[in-house]
């Protein structure tokens, strides 16, 4: 194999091009999530001549190109094939492909199956909000964005909630996790998903499981919202810094929704809001080509979202430029409520304290995570009490020619679609896949520069900032890197100052376990 | 107090779904904890990189990669950790098989940039902009990593010394290994910690297989409505228990699905796809040879389905480059 280090001719030129540069010397400052999940995040930051932040780009940079290798493969094989586009929400990916495989295939599942789905659905929402409140973005505010980063992490959260609350989350998440895979064969990369329905049925031995885990899961998740509001809402510092400006963009917001505008994870329309709260449009799945598009950048591997009509006017805010945003906050956005009791008065409660919608805050997403972790315990709860369950139709088999389906979900990290395209045989002609990141990747982008230009200037990089930045990301949970790797630590990272030539002028680091060094 | 032996994690082309296995330990993840020193390990080259380097080598006990080997940083950093570990270990099927997302061998790099960044129906791009390695924006010089032709193996880069199967590996078989490793007598090395018998031993409908099975035709799963007991083979589903490593106590099956054969072949199979062909030409009922060919073009993707996870690792490899591709731009 000849040798990958060796350029290319216009690779040449660039390096060239970027050489030539450097009589322009601009100092940069590199942030580098230590975590590699697929394509983590990687930050670089160009000061000015004067020290100011001048760009910052939030780069994604790993490509595996499933929409390429995915042509050819039996249709039916994609619930399991994509599911490994993220071993962190596979059940995701499969259900997604699964509803597109319906929709291919002109069929419409028994009650049963469409109701286990749902149940499998919701049980892995809870796990992965939960996961994400205690392990990931909770610490920044149970334990405190100033906390010494030692402290600010899932072993912080415990000492400040006590040892039986840590093993209480601990223990939930295992339970849900183990129903999961009752359901779906495995918890990481499910199997039940199939054109018309389940691979298998929910016994009533398994419901009795389900019921008891949910009425649990209920419990567990008002007790996470007494806990938010404990620590953070009743903390006016806390509060200010949800509101403050650095983490505010006036977007669009999408997410799906029932027919009575309520928040749904499993199925529905898709709602798309102003950046006043109007309305934009709804519209069914299959229309989303009509509506959706996706914008390249020579620096980055993932492509970034924006609404057709309105256009890409770069990364800019505001009703003129197509970007918008999806995840907890954008669905609390574009829904008129909640379909649960519960989960409604914390709507309530949410929408009265922001004053109004649409909340702009981007870290309002980790109290709008837990408005949704009521919602999906309340649901599963809901599915595992409903007595049609357990009805052992749980398949239709597809008598029509496959063709074109699109399929979509709210994963938990938003909007995720998914369309195939198959000949008379149902084998994959052409895949296209649009991941929830990539509906935030362009504000994540404005999110992490703002924050850099509001914290950062010149060599002087307060250990602090390596946090902010990182909070600006890590609010949205993207499933494209960071957060879920630092188990169970903090997030390393590493500024770098230095000038185009590679020179590093100053350095702050901070490790796994939270120590910080300057080099 | 003497030193804990050290342990370290990275993650090269991967899912996240291995890494997601350690934390589904539990409680058992406390009894290794106490045993060694786990320099847990979401590493980026620039910094912690220096810190290995500085390691002197055979530092660390032993080091577990999961995720195939897709770019230059991967494969460098991949041969910085062999140096620094006494013992190296493939940790799941993209790392020890190249995995899922190695299919992506039937295809060459620049189809697959075309295809996400140009011909994707809601990418608006007129002007054919791709992800570059160096992109220079406005005197911003930002850098990519650049990713290889093929997708390969941990062990087709650097000498490994064991493998542990699955996609990802079941909690139960990390545990099983761990406690190999820690148990002081290690097995021969190349050996895939788990055990080396097909899938077929271990599955709980093994008894519903009759012994003289036979076939004519493979069926879709969509096509059917699967019997919850029955050995799927017999319902005519293409089931790759008999050419892969058991182990994971089949929860696919369990789920009423086939397995897919995600823990790749026992240690007497060198090719897993060539294995299966063999195994279900057995089972059909013609011995005919246009009879067989017949039965087995009711399998839609044999490459695709044969080879799921580990086309890097089998003796196709990758499917063959055009001449114009023969000597490809490297790095993009
Ligand atoms: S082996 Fe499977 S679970 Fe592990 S990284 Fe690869 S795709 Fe993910
Ligand atoms: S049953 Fe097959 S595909 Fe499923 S986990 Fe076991 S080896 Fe992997």
């Amino acid at each position: 194999m000849p040798d990958p280090k060796q350029g290319t001719l216009q690779e040449a030129w660039q390096e060239g091009a970027a050489k030539a540069n450097t009589e322009y010397v601009r100092r940069r400052i590199t942030i580098d999530p230590i975590t590699r999940l697929e394509g983590h995040g990687k930050i670089d930051v160009f000061l000015d001549e004067a020290g100011k932040v001048e760009r910052a780009y939030f780069q994604v940079p790993e490509l595996r190109g499933f929409e390429k290798f995915v042509q050819g493969r039996p249709a039916e094989d994609m619930p399991q094939i994509t599911s490994r586009i993220c071993g962190v929400c596979p059940t995701a990916h499969h259900m997604a492909a699964t509803k597109a495989l319906d929709d291919l295939y002109h069929v419409d599942p028994p009650p049963a199956a469409k109701k286990i789905r749902e149940l499998v659905y919701n049980t892995f929402m809870t796990e992965d909000h939960a996961l994400h409140f205690y392990f990931l973005g909770g610490p920044d505010f149970v334990v405190g964005p100033e906390a010494p980063a030692a402290e600010r992490n899932v072993l912080g959260v415990i000492a400040k909630v006590g040892v039986d609350v840590g093993k209480k989350v601990i223990a939930m998440r295992r339970r849900l996790r183990e129903l999961i895979a009752l359901a779906g064969g495995k918890v990481i990369h499910p199997v039940l998903g199939l054109p018309g329905g389940v691979a298998k049925r929910v016994t009533s031995e398994a419901q009795k499981q389900f019921r008891e885990v949910a009425g649990e899961a209920v419990d567990f998740a008002q007790f996470t919202l007494q806990l938010f509001e404990d620590v953070v809402l009743k903390n006016s510092d806390y509060v200010s810094l949800i509101l403050s400006d650095i983490y505010t963009h006036r977007t669009y917001y999408m997410g799906m929704v029932d027919d009575s505008n309520h928040v749904n994870f499993y199925d529905g329309s898709i709602r798309v809001v102003t950046p006043e709260g109007g309305e934009w449009k709804k519209f069914r799945p299959q229309e989303y080509l009509d509506n959706i598009a996706e914008h390249v950048e020579p620096w980055s591997y993932v492509k970034f979202c924006y609404l057709k009509p309105v256009g890409w006017k770069g990364f800019t805010e505001g009703a003129d430029s197509g970007i918008y945003s999806v995840a907890p906050l954008a669905r609390l956005n574009v829904a008129d409520g909640m379909a649960t009791p519960l989960a409604q008065q914390a709507y309530a409660q949410f929408c009265s304290v922001l004053g109004g919608k649409p909340v702009h805050h981007t870290l309002a997403n980790h109290w709008a995570r837990v408005v949704e972790l009521i919602y999906a315990a309340e649901r599963m709860k809901e599915l595992a009490d409903d007595p049609q369950i357990t009805d052992p139709t749980v398949r239709i088999l597809p008598t029509q020619k496959p063709t074109e389906g699109v399929g979509v979900v709210e994963a938990p990290r938003g909007s995720l679609i998914h369309h195939y395209w198959t000949d008379d045989r149902g084998v994959i002609e052409k895949a296209n896949l649009i991941v929830a990141t990539q509906g935030n990747a362009a504000r994540i982008a404005m999110s992490v520069e703002k924050a850099a230009k509001g914290l950062i200037s010149g060599t002087n990089i307060p250990e602090g900032v390596l946090n902010k930045v990182e909070m600006a990301f890590r609010a949205y949970d993207p499933c494209h890197g960071c957060a879920t790797h630092s188990l169970p630590g903090s997030m390393p990272l590493l500024i770098r100052v230095r000038d185009q030539s590679g020179n590093t002028l100053a350095a702050l680091r901070r490790d796994f376990n939270g120590s910080v060094h300057r080099d | 107090m003497a030193e804990k032996p050290k342990v370290a994690f990275y993650w090269c082309a991967s899912c996240g779904g291995c890494d997601e296995t350690v934390v589904d330990l539990a409680e058992a993840v406390l009894d290794v904890v106490a045993a060694v020193d786990i320099v847990f390990w979401p590493v980026a080259m620039d910094f912690k990189r220096k810190d290995v380097e500085a390691m002197p080598d055979d530092a660390i006990l032993a080091t577990f990669v999961n995720g195939a080997i897709r770019t230059t940083e991967q494969e460098e950093m991949a041969h910085l950790l062999r140096r620094k570990s006494k013992l190296l270990l493939a940790f799941g099927s993209c790392s020890h098989l190249g995995g899922i997302p190695g299919l992506a061998n039937l295809f060459d790099r620049e189809s697959i940039l075309q295809a996400v960044y140009c011909e994707s129906p809601s990418t608006v791009n007129e002007e054919g902009v791709l992800p570059s390695v160096r992109h220079n924006d406005n005197g911003h010089s930002v850098e990519l990593p650049g990713f290889y032709e093929t997708v390969r193996t941990l062990g087709q880069v650097v000498d490994v010394d064991f493998y542990i199967p699955g996609c990802p590996p079941t909690a139960r078989i990390l545990r099983t290994a761990l406690q190999t490793l820690l148990g002081g007598e290690l097995p021969p090395k190349g050996t895939v910690l788990a055990p080396d018998y097909a899938l077929c031993e271990e599955c709980p409908r093994k008894d519903s297989k009759p012994v003289n099975l036979s076939i004519s035709q493979f069926k879709r799963p969509q096509e059917v409505l699967i019997d919850e007991e029955k050995c799927l083979l017999t319902q005519g589903l293409l089931c790759m228990g008999p050419a892969t490593r058991g182990g994971c106590e089949a929860p696919c099956v369990q789920g009423n699905m086939p397995c897919t054969g995600c823990c790749g072949p026992t240690s007497r199979v060198r090719d897993q796809g060539g294995k299966i062909l063999s195994s279900l030409a057995s089972l059909l009922e013609s011995k005919e040879e246009g009879e067989i060919d017949q039965a087995l073009a009711t399998i839609p993707d044999p490459a695709g389905s044969f080879y799921r996870y580990g086309l890097p690792s089998s003796l196709l490899r990758r499917r063959k480059l055009p001449d114009s591709n023969l000597e490809p731009p490297k790095v993009r």
